[in-house]
């Protein structure tokens, strides 16, 4: 990742969503976190079910009214576009994938109309014949016919649905795009389809992802840097091939620990690494602290020295 | 490959499923045996035919169903013969199954106690308090924590993962020859799925039930398996012990398998990828069904079916790469990569002294 010339396109500061507010079932699904995403990065963010890692991205895309902090989009608040024309913009420049190709396409609509949505909602077309004409490239751009436009989604399997949803997403030019576990429902050999073609159109237009997903070997694939959540926190935030390599927050270690790899002399002698999370209950306060460049920890005041330990024990602070 | 050992033995299975838009063959011709104690995965993608395989072995197929050849045999008879009351009779105490989603193969209204302890007095006539006795024992086993307290309690009141612990429980308590375990941990987290996995090998070793392992996820089946069945389109293209599968695999479909997988150390610009996608089974293509999407497709793949080649006793694959009179291809590089590193191993175990697996490749005709 190349840092000197990275610039910020969103930055999300101390974001928390909370659900039933004040009442006894009050959920904190999203607990006071900060991170940036840079122009034309893929960033990670991985965790297990109930982490956060979806509400973090609902809330970036503005779906929930956070309970505090800020989300900012090309340095503007995303809670102060009030006007009209400030919110279409917004609308536009980002977008989402979703994970459940059978769910998120309206069954009744033509695929041409379901991928035209945002052209027409945004008057993007000049009429009938560009719209057309916008549709039949999108679908092409995704790999996928011209002829398909007239079908319905049941027509098509799970791989070519992601890759209709895909340029639905794409329709209204998109600069920031949140894919949400977008291959978790596919099969794995559909699943390298999906991901190369994410990876070839961020080539191609410039896109920045967050890339929400629990398998963690291809999200490493994809992400230039991740974040690891746990109950509603980030925990960890580094370079993939770093965080990967020398995880340093210990629920990072035990994580990464329990990926499977499709290799059974390594699985013979593969070792777990158990996680205690009552730690993160004691009380302290915690924060995300730099141990080495741009490798960030969530640790209390007294941990930061054992972090520190530890980058220097895997080299990643030079002296 | 017949074996006093082999548990089940299924031999030339076909399986249709009448719809209204004509037949759909599910299974073509599959034949496959369970030894005693050991794990055999089959991986496959959605709609190979893994999960039919393992619903016709349980006799759980749906209606429109039509079993058109094959037999299933089970200590010595065939299981396609049975009624349905002598299934049942067979299903949860011989033949027991663990299913994919721990959310909804448990009764919401039935307390868990009495869901563990079913098994025991439905098939055994045992008494409910010898049941419930059994059954919190079993509670224990598989590492429900605070059993006693929690026999009583409702499945909504745990968390997935302890679900699938209740779900095991439930299947093991008749200590069943076989266990069938259909995508078992595919909506449990990492963590979580690596607790089970550990369980239930735990669990094989003390009471030695035979495992059947339905997976599309390699990385389990390195860690699970024995020996792995690869299907497609309701074949099997390819079997062998789980060495031999990830190391030394032949069939053109396990090699984009295995490299369509990223793991943990790869990089570059492209995943290799499978293009297009399975046939349709309503009118399965003539000859090899992968040909279609296989860069290494020969020109008698689209004509004519290819028989099993032997490459090991124990490995055999169904592609005509593997014929005497076929080109030599080269993999792809994960492939060879991997191929190298068996090479390695195998000297590793000459050194060792230990009587090694062959791995030569007599290519002769089945």
């Amino acid at each position: 990742m190349d840092y000197e010339n990275a610039e910020k396109i969103l930055e999300v500061k101390h974001l928390k969503q909370y659900f039933n507010v004040g009442k006894p079932d009050e959920v904190r699904a999203v607990d006071d976190i900060s991170f940036d995403i840079y122009k034309g990065e893929t960033f990670g963010l991985v965790g297990e079910s109930g982490s956060g890692k979806t509400t973090t991205g609902r809330a970036i895309i503005h779906l929930y009214e956070p309970t505090a902090g800020e989300i900012l989009f090309n340095g503007k608040n995303v809670d102060n576009f009030t006007s009209k024309a400030d919110q279409r913009e917004f609308r536009q420049d980002m977008q989402m994938i979703f994970q459940d190709p059978y769910a998120s396409l309206n069954p009744r609509m033509k695929v041409k109309d379901i991928v035209a949505e945002g052209i027409d909602i945004n008057h993007l077309a000049k009429d009938d014949a560009d719209r057309s004409k916008k549709v039949e490239d999108l679908l092409e751009t995704v790999g996928l016919n011209k002829d398909h436009s007239s079908r319905y989604p049941h027509e098509f399997s799970g791989g070519q649905r992601q890759r209709i949803g895909i340029a639905r997403a794409l329709a209204v030019d998109p600069k920031f795009v949140i894919a949400d576990e977008p291959i978790s429902a596919l099969d794995v050999s559909i699943q390298a389809q999906v991901v190369n073609l994410m990876k070839k159109l961020q080539r191609e237009q410039g896109l920045t992802y967050l890339f929400i997903a629990h398998d963690l070997s291809m999200v490493k694939y994809i992400s230039d840097r991740i974040g690891v959540m746990h109950y509603g926190r980030m925990l960890e935030i580094a370079d993939s091939d770093e965080i990967y390599a020398h995880p340093l927050h210990d629920y990072t270690k035990s994580l990464l620990s329990a990926v499977p790899v499709p290799d059974p002399e390594f699985e013979r002698t593969r070792e777990e690494i158990a996680y205690d999370a009552s730690r993160e209950g004691d009380g302290k306060e915690r924060k995300l602290v730099e141990i080495a460049p741009h490798h960030w920890v969530r640790a209390a005041d007294d941990e930061i020295d054992m972090y520190t330990q530890r980058a220097h024990e895997a080299s990643l602070i030079k002296k | 490959m017949d074996n006093e050992k082999d548990i089940l033995e299924v031999r030339n299975l076909q399986v249709n499923f009448k719809t209204y838009a004509g037949d759909v063959k599910a299974i073509r011709n599959v034949s496959f045996d369970l030894r005693k104690g050991e794990t055999l995965a089959i991986v496959g993608e959605s709609g190979s035919g893994k999960s039919v395989t393992t619903r016709t072995i349980m006799g759980l197929n749906a209606r429109n169903a039509d079993i058109t050849s094959g037999t299933i045999m089970y200590k010595g008879e065939d299981l396609l013969k049975k009624s349905e009351k002598e299934m049942e009779g067979i299903r949860g105490q011989d033949i027991a199954e663990i299913f994919q989603d721990p959310m909804t193969s448990l009764d919401p209204t039935m307390k868990i106690g009495r869901q563990i302890a079913e098994p025991l007095m439905v098939h055994k006539g045992m008494k409910k308090e010898k049941a419930l006795a059994q059954a919190l024992e079993m509670m224990k086993l598989v590492g429900i924590t605070d059993a006693e307290n929690r026999i009583n309690d409702y499945p909504h009141q745990f968390s997935g993962g302890m679900r699938q612990r209740i779900v095991i429980a439930i299947a093991l308590i008749n200590y069943p020859e076989i266990l069938i375990a259909d995508e078992p941990t595919t909506a449990l987290d990492v963590t979580i799925q690596a607790q089970i996995l550990n369980l239930m090998k735990e669990l094989q070793d003390k009471i030695s039930t035979s495992i059947i392992f339905i997976t599309h996820d390699l990385g389990v089946v390195a860690g699970m398996a024995d020996r792995v069945a690869v299907m497609y389109a309701g074949k099997i293209v390819e079997y062998g012990t789980v060495d031999e599968i990830f190391y030394n695999p032949k069939h053109p479909y396990t090699w984009g398998l295995l490299s369509s997988m990223p793991t943990l150390d790869t990089g570059g610009d492209e995943l290799p990828s499978i293009p297009g996608t399975p046939p349709d089974l309503l009118d399965p293509p003539t000859g090899d069904a992968f040909a279609a999407r296989n860069a290494y497709a020969l020109k008698i793949d689209t004509e004519q079916e290819p028989p099993f080649f032997k490459v090991s006793d124990t490995h055999y694959a169904a592609t005509w790469l593997l014929h005497p009179d076929a080109p030599k291809v080269t993999p792809p590089d994960q492939i060879v990569a991997r191929q190298k590193k068996y090479a390695e191993m195998q000297k590793d175990l000459v050194k060792q002294q230990r009587p090694s697996i062959p791995v030569e490749e007599e290519e002769e005709q089945q």
